[in-house]
């Protein structure tokens, strides 16, 4: 691991807007060059705040944004070398998609051949070459989108910032753009800071995602590390689906551990550094619970670990896979999601069926928070 | 919007058609009484007797009325200029700065100008004024005065208009356009300006109208040798009816006609058109 | 030498200057001239100069406040009266401007959406036009031998009009309260058909889908949806007639009598025929006053508007 700082820093950074809620709450991130990096969390959680006050439009209360060695405190978003792409795109009506693409380079006072050059460049990238001499109101929603795209890049920042992305269109569009603007992204090599609320989004397009509640971070990860290891519940629930367990700690090896809830037993392929007796909740996602119409027979299981009896109260068709709810007799309903691997099943689980659900040792995180 | 009314369709429909024509019956029926009799050969004006042009060839010798049209003219023109330029401050002012000392009064003293009676403020102007000509010799009261008190009244229908469309306009634009580069008053004039260059013009009308039309605070504000238009025309109409005033009616019902149909059919146009560039553009084209 | 540097740099800052420049001009030519009507409704006229309220002579300061003018105006029958028949009228004419443009804003804005363009245009109209002429071809319509007058007269409804008192004789329609209202409603009624159109236009139609939804016939949901849900619309447009008329001079003095007392007219002439600038200036004041209270409703309102629209 070398010395060398984060090609962004976020230092311990707040935004009281004044009259009770803080923003931004003391956060501090460092992202390196040339990742795409998402804020997630759902709305008034203090992500297009922190966006913001990257590209210039808020200043923070304390703290400090360093871009490439660089205080960015006191520059006005003019002269900031970051590049925002608008959830509402913001292209200027009046000018056409050239010279829209064109504005920030006239700005900066290139000459128009450079200019014309580069705009081509950018039509070029984004596929828009035909559209050029295009209003705005003239072009579907993807296409401004691209136009927007292009705008922003034109100008070779050192840091793009997306708000809100895919936010404008519908699904079928949102997956053919997720991976478009992604391959756009990381041709040019530009790092890129995005905000959104979806968390497909934020899985699909981004390198590491930190997840945001209430003006502070809660976890910084790769999107799996953010999926598989949870750091605490509000995460574990926020993200995906998942079965979260209340339990005490009844033993802590270095190898294993073993949590009583109080209708089920899990032991777990991990130890923690608790205490026994202590409080912790075991998160399971619906995918690594298996069902079956007997009782499993695997050594943990064997035992009386990591399974438990119910009957199907609901379940949800998906197509590719099919989601159920399994109550226990204690009264919990596990939320188990099966691939449709064949086309029929013999024994499928159906209403009112009774079933077994088990689970492996590799498939818990223990919470403690 | 399917006619959707209070009753059974078809009453409803008949009932709706008769309210509007009606309506529209009143609003129209003096003005085509006005252009009607301007024709009219007899001495009794009331009285039809007859086709006549003779009061329209008057009129270019009637040296009151062409110089009471040139001054309000020339006045409407600066007011509506002055008006402009206030107003769109003002509408700044409220639209983009959310908090400042003394904003409630800032926007009772923009908003009251719409409402209250002319009386009121052609008198208290007044009073200012020649209070101010007492201490420092002028302003004499004219054309200079006069613009003062239109100006005044311009600003609030000016600030209106210019304010709606500010608060319709995407802040977004105008970030983004500070985000590519563009200092302050760069941004108003690449941006903002273009965008809003429609509701100017409309005010810049509006105030133009206003002012030519004015006639209580002109009566208040004017001096010797500064009397409008309408003054002309007032004077004329408080004793009686006077078939000049009908000539000069028509022709300014003929102007105000042929414009604001002009720009409709202009405005309609350019509607059409965008919404064809809309339709376009969903098909993928 | 740092602080004048520091001044002079927020004098030149955008937004002082952008809210400076309005707001000193308001200041100096709407306010200062209202402080100054006041000031001068208390003082003494002599000849053709003010004496100050506030003199000092020979060391003693003397405050001379002169409420003479407000005490006539108490006192005076004809004030009051008058003050009470410009209130009055104010009010006839609102009522009847909501009366007969409720129905057509209503009417224009369930019009289908192509001709609604036209229609506002053709509202519009008129009020391009000048005011001045339009009320004075109302003179011309209810002298004798006029359009209106005969119609008025073949449809016998003179004799209604005479029963209630609002014409002084059968057959004669001007300079009378008829004549007056009827100018007022015709000179305002686009001031109330406007705003309520922009209200109603606005309006989500599946509100009153809802409702029928719900049992409520067409009658119930206009009154119980339709005409709420309007309210903002029918305050604007009740103090936009309301307040002016109040004031209102040019009209009542071509198209009113000597029945139709306006304050309005009672203010010019004490200005322009007696020259008493300080009883003008009481009047105004009293009138000030008066509209005080709906001006203070029609300034919530505009702020209350802007804050929806944002």
């Amino acid at each position: 691991m070398t010395a060398q700082p984060a090609f962004l820093q976020i230092q311990d950074v707040v935004k009281d807007f004044g009259g009770g809620a803080v923003a931004v709450n003391h956060v501090s991130i460092d992202i390196a060059k040339g990742e795409i990096f998402a804020l997630l969390g759902s709305s008034g959680c203090g992500k297009t705040t922190l966006l913001r006050m990257l590209a210039g439009f808020e200043t923070p209360t304390s703290g400090r944004i360093v871009l490439d060695g660089r205080d960015l405190a006191g520059l006005p978003p003019y002269e900031r070398p970051i590049n925002m792409m608008f959830q509402s795109y913001a292209l200027f009506p009046h000018l056409t998609v050239w010279e829209n693409i064109a504005f920030g380079l006239k700005r900066d006072g290139m000459p128009p051949d450079k200019t014309a050059e580069r705009v081509e460049a950018m039509l070029k990238l984004v596929q828009l070459g035909k559209f050029a001499k295009r209003k705005p109101h003239q072009l579907s929603g993807g296409q401004q989108q691209r136009v927007a795209l292009a705008r922003s890049l034109a100008k070779r920042p050192q840091l793009l910032l997306l708000d809100e992305p895919l936010g404008a269109l519908d699904k079928k569009l949102r997956e053919e753009t997720q991976i478009e603007l992604v391959n756009i992204i990381e041709e040019v090599g530009v790092t890129c800071v995005m905000v959104t609320h979806d968390q497909e989004e934020a899985m699909t397009m981004a390198s590491r995602i930190a997840i945001m509640s209430e003006g502070k971070v809660l976890q910084v990860g790769p999107p799996a590390d953010i999926y598989e290891t949870p750091a605490t519940r509000f995460v574990a629930d926020f993200i995906g689906n998942v079965n979260l367990m209340d339990g005490t700690l009844a033993e802590d090896e270095a190898d294993h551990c073993v949590v009583d809830c109080e209708d089920l037993r899990h032991y777990v392929g991990h130890g923690i550094t608790g205490t026994r007796g202590m409080a912790v909740t075991v998160a399971v996602r619906p995918e690594k619970i298996h069902l079956s119409a007997h009782a499993p027979s695997n050594e943990d299981q064997a035992h009386g670990f990591n399974r438990a009896k119910g009957v199907v109260k609901n379940l949800s068709y998906f197509g590719s896979y099919t989601v159920y709810h399994l109550e226990l007799p204690s009264g919990r309903v596990l939320k188990i999601s099966q691939n449709n691997t064949q086309r029929h099943r013999e024994h499928e689980p159906t209403w009112g069926s009774e079933a077994w659900a088990h689970w492996s040792r590799q498939s818990q995180v223990v919470l403690t928070q | 919007m399917s006619g959707r009314t209070l009753f059974g369709s078809g009453f409803a429909r008949g009932f709706s058609k008769a309210w509007l024509l009606g309506g529209f019956l009143f609003l129209y029926l003096p003005i085509v009484a006005l252009v009607i009799y301007s024709f009219n050969d007899s001495p009794i004006p009331n009285v039809w007797a007859g086709f006549t042009l003779k009061w329209y060839a008057a009129l270019p010798g009637d040296r009151e009325m062409i110089a009471g049209l040139w001054l309000s003219l020339k006045i409407a023109f600066f007011t509506a200029c002055g008006s402009v330029m206030l107003g769109t401050l003002a509408a700044f002012a409220l639209v983009k700065y959310k908090r400042f000392t003394g904003r409630t009064l800032f926007t009772g003293m923009v908003n009251a100008p719409l409402v209250m009676p002319e009386v009121i403020i052609g008198l208290s102007l007044l009073l200012m004024l020649v209070s101010v000509q007492r201490v420092l010799g002028f302003p004499e009261r004219g054309m200079l005065t006069i613009w003062l008190g239109h100006l005044l009244l311009g600003m609030a229908y000016a600030t209106v208009v210019v304010q709606a469309r500010l608060q319709d306009l995407n802040p977004q634009l105008e970030e983004a356009a500070m985000d590519l580069g563009a200092r302050p008053h760069q941004v108003f004039y690449l941006v903002t300006l273009p965008m809003i260059a429609q509701s100017l013009l409309s005010a810049w009308l509006l105030t133009f109208t206003l002012s030519l039309d004015d006639v209580v605070l002109s009566a208040f504000l004017s001096g010797p040798g500064a009397t409008t238009m309408p003054l002309v025309i007032f004077s004329r109409a408080r004793l009686g009816l006077n078939p000049s005033v009908n000539a000069v009616a028509t022709l300014i019902v003929l102007v105000v006609s042929v414009g604001v149909v002009l720009a409709s059919l202009a405005i309609a146009r350019a509607e059409r058109r965008r919404s064809q560039d809309l339709a376009a553009a969903a098909r993928g084209g | 030498m740092n602080t004048l540097r520091k001044l002079v740099a927020w004098l030149l800052r955008g937004r002082t200057a952008v809210i400076g420049v309005p707001y000193l001009w308001l200041l100096a030519f709407f306010l200062l001239p209202f402080l100054i009507v006041f000031r001068i409704s208390v003082s003494e006229m002599e000849g053709v100069v003010f004496k100050d309220v506030l003199t000092l002579t020979d060391g003693v300061l003397e405050l001379t406040v002169k409420l003479s003018n407000y005490v006539f105006i108490t006192q005076d029958d004809l004030y009051f009266k008058t003050y009470l028949s410009s209130i009055r009228y104010a009010a006839i004419t609102t009522l009847l401007c909501l009366v007969i443009g409720y129905p057509f804003a209503y009417f224009m804005a369930r019009a289908k959406a192509t001709i609604q363009p036209a229609l506002l245009m053709l509202v519009m109209l008129p009020f391009w036009t000048s005011f001045l002429l339009r009320v004075y071809a109302w003179k011309g319509l209810l002298t004798e031998h006029g359009w209106v007058s005969e119609l008025l007269i073949a449809l016998k409804v003179d004799h209604v009009l005479l029963a209630m008192g609002v014409i002084p004789a059968l057959g004669k329609f001007m300079n009378s309260p008829f004549s007056l209202v009827l100018g007022m409603v015709y000179t305002y009624l686009p001031f109330m058909i406007l705003p309520l159109y922009g209200n109603l236009a606005k309006m989500d139609l599946r509100l009153l889908e809802a409702a029928a939804d719900l049992g409520a016939t067409p009658w119930t949901a206009f009154w119980k949806v339709t005409v709420p849900l309007s309210k903002a619309g029918i305050i604007a447009g009740s103090m936009l007639v309301f307040i002016p008329c109040i004031g209102e001079f040019v009209i009542p003095e071509l198209l009113g009598g000597p029945q139709t007392l306006m304050i309005g007219r009672v203010l010019w002439d004490e200005f322009f025929s007696n020259n008493d600038w300080p009883m003008a200036s009481s009047v105004a004041v009293v009138m000030i006053l008066l509209i005080i209270v709906p001006l203070a409703i029609f300034n919530r309102y505009q702020a209350q508007a802007q804050e929806q629209r944002r």
